[in-house]
C-alpha cells in the first residue's frame, strides 16, 4: 500500500532537482499523514541529498511532521485573538503535561500536538480542538481535566 | 596588485581577494568565527565587520572583496561595539560554564569575550536545556548548549568528508546541529573522523574521553597497563607544550608515559611494519591469483565506515588487514601475555591515536577474544597532553628514553604510517622486495608524498606494471570509487586516509587547521625516514622475529586468526 503510494508519487519526480524537496514532501505527508525516516530516506536516493539536508530543510517548516498523529490529535490555535487570549500559556500547560512539543506524539501513540493558524472560531478563544471536538474558553489550569477525561475514555474503551 | 587604505595606512591587496585576507597579510588581525581558509564564506557570524568609507553599514570582511582605493578601519569605535554585540548576544543563550568545558583556555569564544572586555551579562536569552549533550558514540561527544551556530562542522562534513551526518535543525532560536531525526550520532552516517571537533570554535564537539579509565588503570595494582602510541604522535604532540611545531619528541614522550606509570611503552609504528607484511603479502596474492582489486587500505576507521555505508559494494575490496592499533592489541593479549605469564584479562591495553574514529575501531565486534578486548581504552593526543599535565609532568626538560622491546623496535616505514602516501610507500617497498628478492633503488617515492587530495603513480615491478593511488579527505575518495565502478582497471592498490593530510590532521590531534603547519608535521616523517638507517618493514628484526617464533608467516593460519577481519554492510540512514 505504502510502496503503491510512493511509486506514484515518486513516478512524477523522476529526474527533478533538490527544488522539488518541498512539494515532493508535502505530497508524501498528504497521503501518508506524517515523514518516516523511510520516507526521508527514500526522497535522499531520488534526489541524491543526505537524509540530514531533509530532515534540517524540513523541519525549518512547521508544516511538517516526523511522527504519525495520536489516537487524539489536539491542535492548538496560535491564531491572533487565541494569542491575545493566552493561547501561549495553554500549549506550554499541554506541552508539560504530555512532555512533548508541538509536532510530536507521545510515546503510547495517545496524543499528539499540532499548532495551527487560526481554527476560525475566535468567539471562543482560546480554543483547542481534540479530534474534531472543541474546548473553548480554556485556562492552562483546565488542561489536566481535559486530557485526563481523554485518558479516561482510553481505559473505558479498553 | 594595487592598493588599499587600511587604519591610515597603505597596504597592498590582490583584485578578487576578500577584505580579511588583505588585511591579515598586513598583520592586522581580525577576529572570525566562521569562516574557513578554502572554503566559500558564510557570513554567519558578523564579527569580523570593519568600516569601509562610503559605505552605510558595516561589512563582513571574510566576504567582502577589496576594491581600489579602498579606505578600511579594522578597529573604529563603531566597529568595536558592533563586534561586542555579536559577542554578547552570542553569550546570551550560552551557558557560564567555561571552568568545566573542555575548551577552557582555547576557546575562540572565550577568547573573544577576554578581547573585547565582556564583564557582564547584557542580555538573557532562553537557554537551551533539553537534551542537549549527545554522548551516544564510541568517539564523539556534541553538547549543543555550547554551539554558537557557525556551521563549520556542518560544511567540512559536507565538502571534505562527503558524509553529511549533521546539519541545521528547526529553525530561529531553537535551531539546533543534529543529524536527521534528532538521533544519537552513534546510529547516523557519521564515521567519526572529527574534522569536526578541529574546526568548532567552541567547546560544542569534543572527542569521547577515555582518560579517566587510563588513570584508573594506572591506580590499579593488579593490573600490567600497556600503551602503545600511533606514528604521527610524536610530531605532533609538542605544540601541546608550546614546542616549535614539527619537532620529533619521541624521546621525550617515552619518558612521559613511563613516568605515569605505565608498565611498557610500545609503538604502534611495529605494528604498522607487521601490518605492511600482511598486506603486501595480501596485495601480490590478490595479482597473483586474480582476486578482488584494486585492494584499498584497512587501517583508517573512517574509511572503512564510509565504504560499509555508502558503496558496500566495495567492501569486498578492502584489505581484510586489522589496523596497526588492532594487530598490536591482538598480539600484545595473545602473544606478549603468554611470553610474559601475564593472565590477559590483567593487562590494561591503551592506545594513543591521533584520530577519534579509533575509539570506535576499537570497539568494533571481532577486536578481541573471549569478552577480552585487544584495546582497553583509545586516548587522543590532546589527551595524552592533558593527562601529562594533570600528572604535573614539565615536558620541555624531559630527558630522552627509549621504547621497550621487542614492539618498540620500527622501520621508518612503519613510521610513514602517520601521514598520507605513507601506507603505501612501506608497502611499495615491501612488495618489491617480496616479488623481486632486491630492494628498490631509491626508497624514496616522491610521486605519493604531499597534501594533495588524490596522487596517482604507474610503477614497474620486473614488468608488472603497478598502478597505485593515495587519497587523503574520505570526500575525495568518491570520485576514485565512481571511476572504478564505471569500469576503470589500471589500479592496483589505493591508500585511503580519512582526514585531510592523513594521521598527522586526524580529528584527535593538536587543534591546528593551518594546511602550513600540518604540512611542518609531515615534513617532520619524512626527515625521520631520510635519517634512518632501517627503512623497510621486511628489515625489522622484530618483525622478523614474531613471525618465527609466533606467527609463522604471513597470510598464515595464525595471522589470519589475529590479524585479519572482515566488514559488513552497515545500514543508517545516509
Ligand atoms: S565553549 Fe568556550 S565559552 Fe563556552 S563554556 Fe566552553 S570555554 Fe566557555
Ligand atoms: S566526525 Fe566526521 S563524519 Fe562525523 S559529524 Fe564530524 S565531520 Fe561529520
Ligand atoms: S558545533 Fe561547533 S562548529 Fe558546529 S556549528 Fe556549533 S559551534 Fe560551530
Ligand atoms: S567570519 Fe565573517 S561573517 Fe563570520
Amino acid at each position: 500500500m505504502e510502496e503503491h503510494i510512493y511509486k506514484k508519487i515518486f513516478s512524477k519526480y523522476r529526474g527533478s532537482k533538490r527544488d522539488s524537496l518541498i512539494p515532493l514532501l508535502q505530497e508524501i505527508q498528504h497521503e501518508l499523514g506524517f515523514l518516516s525516516k523511510d520516507s526521508v530516506a527514500r526522497v535522499g536516493g531520488l534526489l541524491n541529498l543526505p537524509t540530514s539536508k531533509i530532515y534540517g530543510v524540513a523541519t525549518f517548516y512547521n508544516q511538517f511532521r516526523f511522527q504519525p498523529y495520536g489516537k487524539y490529535h489536539i491542535q492548538v490555535c496560535r491564531g491572533t485573538a487565541c494569542h491575545v487570549k493566552g493561547s501561549a500559556n495553554v500549549l506550554s500547560a499541554l506541552e508539560a503535561m504530555l512532555n512533548i512539543k508541538a509536532g510530536e506524539t507521545t510515546r503510547d501513540g495517545m496524543f499528539s500536538i499540532e499548532v495551527v493558524a487560526c481554527i476560525g472560531a475566535c468567539g471562543l478563544a482560546p480554543v483547542i480542538s481534540i479530534n474534531g471536538e472543541f474546548h473553548a474558553n480554556l485556562v492552562p489550569s483546565d488542561i489536566e481535566k481535559i486530557i485526563g477525561s481523554y485518558k479516561n475514555r482510553k481505559t473505558l474503551e479498553e | 596588485m594595487f592598493e588599499i587604505t587600511v587604519n591610515n595606512r597603505i597596504i597592498d591587496a590582490k583584485p578578487e581577494e576578500t577584505i580579511l585576507s588583505a588585511v591579515k597579510r598586513a598583520g592586522i588581525n581580525i577576529p572570525t568565527l566562521c569562516h574557513m581558509d578554502d572554503f566559500l564564506p558564510s557570513g554567519a557570524c558578523r564579527i569580523c565587520c570593519v568600516e569601509v568609507e562610503g559605505m552605510p553599514g558595516l561589512v563582513p570582511s571574510c566576504s567582502y572583496p577589496v576594491q581600489e582605493g579602498m579606505n578600511i578601519i579594522t578597529n573604529s569605535p563603531r566597529v568595536i561595539k558592533a563586534r561586542k554585540t555579536v559577542i554578547e548576544l552570542l553569550l546570551a543563550n550560552h551557558p557560564d560554564d567555561c571552568l568545566y568545558c573542555v575548551r577552557n583556555g582555547n576557546c575562540q569564544l572565550q577568547n573573544l569575550a577576554d578581547q573585547y572586555g565582556i564583564r557582564e551579562r547584557r542580555f538573557v536569552g532562553k537557554h537551551k536545556t533539553r537534551n542537549t549533550v549527545d554522548c551516544t558514540s564510541p568517539a564523539i561527544v556534541r553538547d549543543q548548549s555550547k554551539c554558537i551556530l557557525c556551521g563549520k562542522c556542518v560544511r567540512v562534513c559536507e565538502e571534505i568528508q562527503n558524509v553529511s551526518a549533521i546539519d541545521f535543525v528547526g529553525r530561529g532560536s531553537s535551531t539546533v546541529i543534529a543529524p536527521a531525526f534528532n538521533q544519537g550520532l552513534n546510529i547516523s552516517s557519521c564515521i567519526y573522523c572529527g574534522q569536526c571537533i578541529m574546526v568548532c570554535p567552541t567547546g560544542a564537539l569534543r572527542e569521547n574521553s577515555f582518560t579517566k579509565q587510563v588513570t584508573d588503570a594506572l591506580n590499579n595494582p593488579k593490573k600490567i597497563v600497556v600503551v602503545q602510541h600511533a606514528p604521527a604522535i610524536s610530531v605532533s604532540i609538542a605544540e601541546e607544550f608550546g614546542i616549535e611545531p614539527g619537532t620529533d619528541v619521541n624521546g621525550k614522550m617515552v619518558t612521559a608515559l613511563r613516568r605515569m606509570g605505565f608498565d611498557r611503552v610500545f609503538d604502534t609504528s611495529f605494528s604498522a611494519d607487521l601490518t605492511i607484511m600482511e598486506e603486501a603479502s595480501e596485495l601480490i596474492q590478490r595479482i597473483q591469483s586474480g582476486g578482488k582489486l584494486p585492494l584499498m587500505t584497512s587501517c583508517s576507521p573512517g574509511w572503512i565506515k564510509y565504504v560499509e555505508q555508502f558503496y558496500p559494494g566495495f567492501l569486498e575490496n578492502i584489505s581484510t588487514c586489522k589496523s596497526p592499533q588492532q594487530m598490536l592489541g591482538a598480539i600484545i593479549k595473545t602473544y606478549f601475555a603468554k611470553k610474559e605469564g601475564i593472565d590477559p584479562e590483567n593487562i590494561f591495553s591503551v592506545s594513543v591515536m591521533p584520530c577519534t574514529a579509533k575509539k570506535f575501531e576499537a570497539a568494533r565486534p571481532g577486536m578481541g577474544r573471549d569478552q577480552v578486548p585487544d584495546i582497553d581504552a583509545t586516548i587522543s593526543t590532546r589527551e595524552l597532553a592533558r593527562m601529562i599535565k594533570t600528572y604535573g609532568i614539565d615536558f620541555g626538560s624531559l630527558p630522552e628514553d627509549k621504547a621497550d622491546t621487542p614492539f618498540g623496535i620500527r622501520s621508518s616505514a612503519g613510521k610513514l604510517f602517520g601521514g598520507t602516501g605513507g601506507v603505501m610507500e612501506a608497502a611499495v617497498r615491501t612488495a618489491y622486495h617480496m616479488l623481486t628478492g632486491s630492494e628498490l633503488k631509491s626508497l624514496q617515492i616522491e610521486e605519493v608524498r604531499g597534501v594533495k587530495g588524490i596522487k596517482e603513480a604507474k610503477l614497474n615491478i620486473n614488468g608488472l606494471e603497478l598502478g597505485i593511488a593515495v587519497v587523503n579527505g574520505v570526500g575525495n575518495a568518491q570520485q576514485l570509487l565512481e571511476q572504478i565502478k564505471s569500469g576503470r582497471k589500471d589500479l592496483h592498490f589505493i591508500e585511503v586516509m580519512t582526514c585531510p593530510g592523513g594521521c598527522i590532521a586526524g580529528g584527535g590531534q593538536p587543534r591546528n587547521t593551518d594546511i602550513e603547519k600540518i604540512k611542518v608535521r609531515l615534513k617532520s616523517l619524512y626527515s625521520i625516514d631520510k635519517s634512518e638507517k632501517l627503512r623497510t618493514s621486511h628489515k625489522n628484526k622484530a618483525v622478523q622475529q614474531l613471525y618465527k617464533e609466533f606467527l609463522g608467516e604471513p597470510l598464515s593460519h595464525k595471522s589470519h586468526e589475529l590479524l585479519h577481519t572482515n566488514y559488513t554492510k552497515r545500514d543508517v540512514l545516509i
